[in-house]
C-alpha cells in the first residue's frame, strides 16, 4: 500500500510539473490566438527562439541562468515585435487559412533556420547547481528543478491574471478585440496595443521555451512535434482566458501522466480522448466566453 | 542588318567559341556510385553523419584507385522515411544517371523499397544503415556494411544474464525497430536464464518519460532494456531515470548504441555515466584503425561535428567499394561486383574486423559491450567487454524458406 502511495505521490507530482511547462508555453498561445484572434500555428516558433537563445547564452557565453531566461524572453519579444510588423499585420482580419498557411510557412522556415545555424541535435541543457539534484521534504524528495517549474507556474498564473484581467492594459486589448473600429474611435492606439500584446505572447512563449527545455527538448522539429499539445491546452482552456489554460495544462498534464503509468501502451492515446469529450461537452472550452 | 540580328549573330559566334573551348574528352573511366540518403528534413542528422563517413572514405582514398578511374558520388534526398521517394530516386539513379553502384540509405522502408530496382538493373545495392533484419533477402543484389537491431541487442540481453540478474524488463518505442530490439534482448535474456516482468511498447510522441519509468521502479527488476529514438527521447529517458533514484533502488539501465550516440552524449550530460550498452562502433575505441579513421575525420570536418556508428557504415561500405573497383581494375558488371562484395572482409574497419557473411550477404562484426564514462573531461562510451564475430541472430532463428 505504501508503494502504491509512493507512486502516486510521484505520479502527480511529476504530472503537474509537466503541466506547468505545458501551461507556461501555452499561454502566451492564448494571447495571440485568443485574444487578438490570429491563428497563430507558430506559436512554438517563439518558444524554440527564447530555447535557443537560452541555451546559446547559457552554454556559449557561460552567462548564468536567471540572466540567460531574461534575455531568452527579451529575445521572443522582439522577435514578436519583428515577425508582427512584418508578416502578421497585413492579415489581421484575412481568411483563417491565409493565416494557417502564413504561420505553417514560417514553422518550416524555421525549423530549417535552426538546423542550418544550431544544427539537428536537441541544445544542451543543464539546470544551475542551485536547481539541480533532489530537493527534501521531510516525507520524500522531489527534483529540485520540476518543482522549481511548478512554482514557476503558479506565479506566472497569478501575475497574467492579475495583469490582463484586472487592468486598463488588458481591458484595452479585450476592447480592440471586440470591435477595433469603436476602440480606436474612443482614442485607444490600437496598431501599438496589438505589437505589444503580440511580443507579450511571443515573450511568454520564449519564457516557456527556455525554463521548459529541460522536459521539452530544443530542437529544430520543436515549433512543430509540440505543436498539438499547446492547441490542445488552449482549445480546452477556452480561447481569450488565462485561467483557463492554467486548468486545462493541470488537467492534461496530470491526467496524461497517470494513465500513462496505469496503461503504459495506451495511456498515451487518453488526452486525445479527453480533449475530444471536453470539446464534445464545451465546444468554446472550459473557461471560454460563450 | 538590325540590331536583333547583329545581336544573334554575336550570340552564335560566343556559342561556336564556347564549344571551341571544351577540351576533348579523357580516357578515362568513370564509376557513379547513387547515394540515396537524408539530406534535409527533421530526421536528417542520421544521413549527414553517414554522409560525412562516405566522403571521407573517398577524399582519403581516391590516391588508391587504378589509374584512370575515377568515382563520382551521386547524391539524392529522400527527405526521410518515404519509400516511394527513395524508389523513384533510385530508378532515376539508375535509367538517368547510369550508376554503376546503389549506395547509402538510413531508413528500412525505403531500402525494402529501392530493393526491386537493383535486382531489375543487376546493379550492387551497397546498404549502409537500413537496419531491419530481413532486408538482405530482398535482392540478390543487396550487402549491408551496418547491422540489425537483433545483432545489437542480443548481446546485451547475453551479458545482462551474465551478470546473474533474473528479472528483466523492456520498455521500447511502438515501431519496428522497437519490436526488433525488444525481441533481440528478451530473446538472449531468457535464453540466459532470466525471466522478464514485463515487456512495454511506448506509443510516439513522449515527451515525458516520467510514468513509463515509474512503473518500471514499482516493478523492482535487476535490469530494465530500454530502446527509444537517440536525441531528446533517449536523454529525456535518462533524466527521468535520474530524477526518479532508479540507481539508488538497485535498477540497471541496458541499452543499445541507438540510444547513446555519440554525437549525443555531450548533451546528456551527468545522467549518461554509468549507463551501460551493447554497440558496433564507439568513437572512443582505442583500436589502431579508429585512430586513423578519428584523425582524417578532424582534418577533414574540424572539431565540431562527432562521428558515430553511421558515419563508420558509410565509410567501411565505401571501403568495399573501392576494393570492387581496385580488383577488376574498374571494369566489371553486376554479377562480377556481388562475387566481390559477398565474400569481403577486412580487419581494419573503425570497428575492428567487419565481413559480409556470403550466405546471408549481410554484415558480420563485433560487438561491444560500453559504459558511459568520463574521458579526459568528455563524456564516452568506453568498450570493456567484446562479443566476436556476432551474425545476425534473426536470420538463424527464420531461416529462409
Amino acid at each position: 500500500m505504501d508503494a502504491a502511495l509512493s507512486a502516486f505521490v510521484s505520479i502527480a507530482f511529476h504530472g503537474v510539473a509537466f503541466a506547468m511547462v505545458l501551461y507556461l508555453v501555452s499561454v502566451g498561445l492564448s494571447v495571440t490566438m485568443g485574444l487578438m484572434g490570429f491563428v497563430n500555428l507558430a506559436h512554438g516558433v517563439f518558444a524554440a527562439a527564447g530555447g535557443y537563445t537560452m541555451s546559446t547564452l547559457m552554454v556559449r557565453y557561460g552567462v548564468p541562468f536567471p540572466i540567460a531566461v531574461i534575455g531568452a524572453t527579451l529575445a521572443g519579444a522582439a522577435l514578436g515585435v519583428v515577425l508582427e510588423r512584418l508578416l502578421y499585420r497585413p492579415l489581421y482580419g484575412a481568411d483563417e487559412l491565409d493565416q494557417v498557411l502564413m504561420t505553417m510557412g514560417l514553422v518550416f522556415m524555421s525549423m530549417a533556420v535552426a538546423k542550418y545555424f544550431w544544427g539537428p541535435t536537441a541544445q544542451p541543457f543543464y539546470p544551475p547547481a542551485a536547481l539541480s539534484g533532489q530537493l527534501d521534504f521531510g516525507f520524500r524528495t522531489f527534483p529540485t528543478y520540476r518543482t522549481f517549474l511548478i512554482v514557476s507556474g503558479a506565479v506566472m498564473v497569478t501575475v497574467l491574471w492579475l495583469g490582463l484581467e484586472r487592468t486598463r492594459f488588458g481591458a484595452r486589448i479585450r476592447a480592440a478585440v471586440d470591435n477595433r473600429r469603436m476602440a480606436q474611435s474612443v482614442g485607444i492606439d490600437t496598431s501599438t496595443l496589438f505589437t505589444l500584446a503580440f511580443a507579450l505572447g511571443s515573450g511568454l512563449a520564449a519564457l516557456g521555451g527556455s525554463i521548459g527545455a529541460e522536459i521539452l527538448a530544443i530542437d529544430p522539429a520543436y515549433a512543430l512535434e509540440h505543436l498539438v499539445y499547446f492547441l490542445i491546452v488552449v482549445a480546452v482552456g477556452g480561447l481569450g482566458t488565462i485561467r483557463g489554460p492554467f486548468f486545462a495544462a493541470l488537467l492534461l498534464g496530470v491526467s496524461d501522466t497517470g494513465f500513462k503509468y496505469l496503461l503504459p501502451e495506451f495511456g498515451a492515446f487518453f488526452i486525445y480522448a479527453l480533449t475530444l469529450v471536453i470539446l464534445l461537452w464545451k465546444p468554446r472550452g472550459l473557461f471560454g466566453h460563450a | 542588318m538590325t540590331t536583333n540580328a547583329k545581336f544573334h549573330g554575336a550570340l552564335a559566334g560566343a556559342l561556336l567559341s564556347l564549344v571551341l573551348l571544351v577540351p576533348p574528352a579523357l580516357a578515362q573511366t568513370e564509376i557513379k556510385i547513387g547515394v540515396i540518403s537524408t539530406l534535409s528534413g527533421p530526421t536528417s542528422q542520421p544521413g549527414d553523419e553517414m554522409n560525412k563517413g562516405i566522403d571521407l572514405y573517398v577524399k582519403e582514398h581516391t590516391k588508391d584507385l587504378p589509374a584512370g578511374v575515377k568515382v563520382t558520388l551521386i547524391y539524392r534526398d529522400d527527405t526521410g522515411a518515404n519509400p516511394d521517394v527513395a524508389k523513384r530516386l533510385a530508378q532515376e539513379l539508375v535509367t538517368r544517371e547510369h550508376v554503376n553502384f546503389l549506395a547509402g540509405v538510413v531508413w528500412s522502408p525505403n531500402a525494402a523499397a529501392i530493393a526491386p530496382v537493383a535486382t531489375e538493373a543487376k546493379i550492387p545495392f551497397i546498404i549502409m544503415n537500413a537496419a531491419g533484419a530481413p532486408i538482405t533477402r530482398l535482392s540478390p543484389y543487396i550487402i549491408r556494411t551496418s547491422f540489425t537491431l537483433w545483432l545489437v541487442a542480443s548481446p546485451i540481453g547475453q551479458w545482462a544474464a551474465k551478470q546473474g540478474w533474473k528479472k528483466g524488463y523492456s520498455a521500447v518505442s511502438d515501431y519496428a525497430p522497437g519490436y526488433d530490439a525488444e525481441g533481440g534482448f528478451t530473446t538472449a535474456f531468457t535464453k540466459g536464464g532470466g525471466t522478464m516482468v514485463d515487456k512495454v511498447r511506448i506509443p510516439f510522441p513522449t515527451p515525458d518519460y516520467v510514468p513509463y519509468i515509474q512503473k518500471i521502479k514499482d516493478s523492482k527488476p535487476d535490469v530494465a532494456f530500454i530502446f527509444v529514438p537517440a536525441g531528446k527521447d533517449a536523454t529525456a529517458v535518462m533524466k527521468a531515470w535520474n530524477d526518479l533514484g532508479l540507481k539508488q533502488a538497485g535498477v540497471t539501465l541496458v541499452t543499445t548504441q541507438d540510444v547513446m550516440l555519440d554525437e549525443e552524449l555531450p548533451n546528456m550530460g551527468k545522467v549518461a555515466e554509468g549507463i551501460v550498452s551493447a554497440g558496433t562502433y564507439s568513437n572512443a575505441a582505442t583500436r589502431a584503425s579508429n585512430q586513423i579513421f578519428i584523425n582524417a575525420w578532424q582534418s577533414a570536418y574540424g572539431a565540431g561535428p562527432i562521428p558515430d556508428f553511421m558515419s563508420v557504415q558509410g565509410w567501411d561500405g565505401m571501403h568495399a567499394i573501392f576494393d570492387v573497383i581496385k580488383q577488376t581494375g574498374g571494369k566489371f558488371d553486376g554479377e562480377q561486383a556481388m562475387k566481390i562484395l559477398s565474400n569481403w572482409k577486412t580487419d581494419d574497419s573503425p570497428r575492428g574486423p567487419l565481413a559480409i557473411d556470403p550466405a546471408t550477404r549481410d554484415v558480420i562484426e563485433n560487438v561491444y559491450i560500453r559504459r558511459g564514462e568520463m574521458v579526459n573531461g568528455k563524456l564516452a562510451n568506453v568498450e570493456f567487454d567484446t562479443i566476436p564475430n556476432v551474425k545476425d541472430p534473426w536470420k538463424e532463428a527464420n531461416p529462409p524458406k
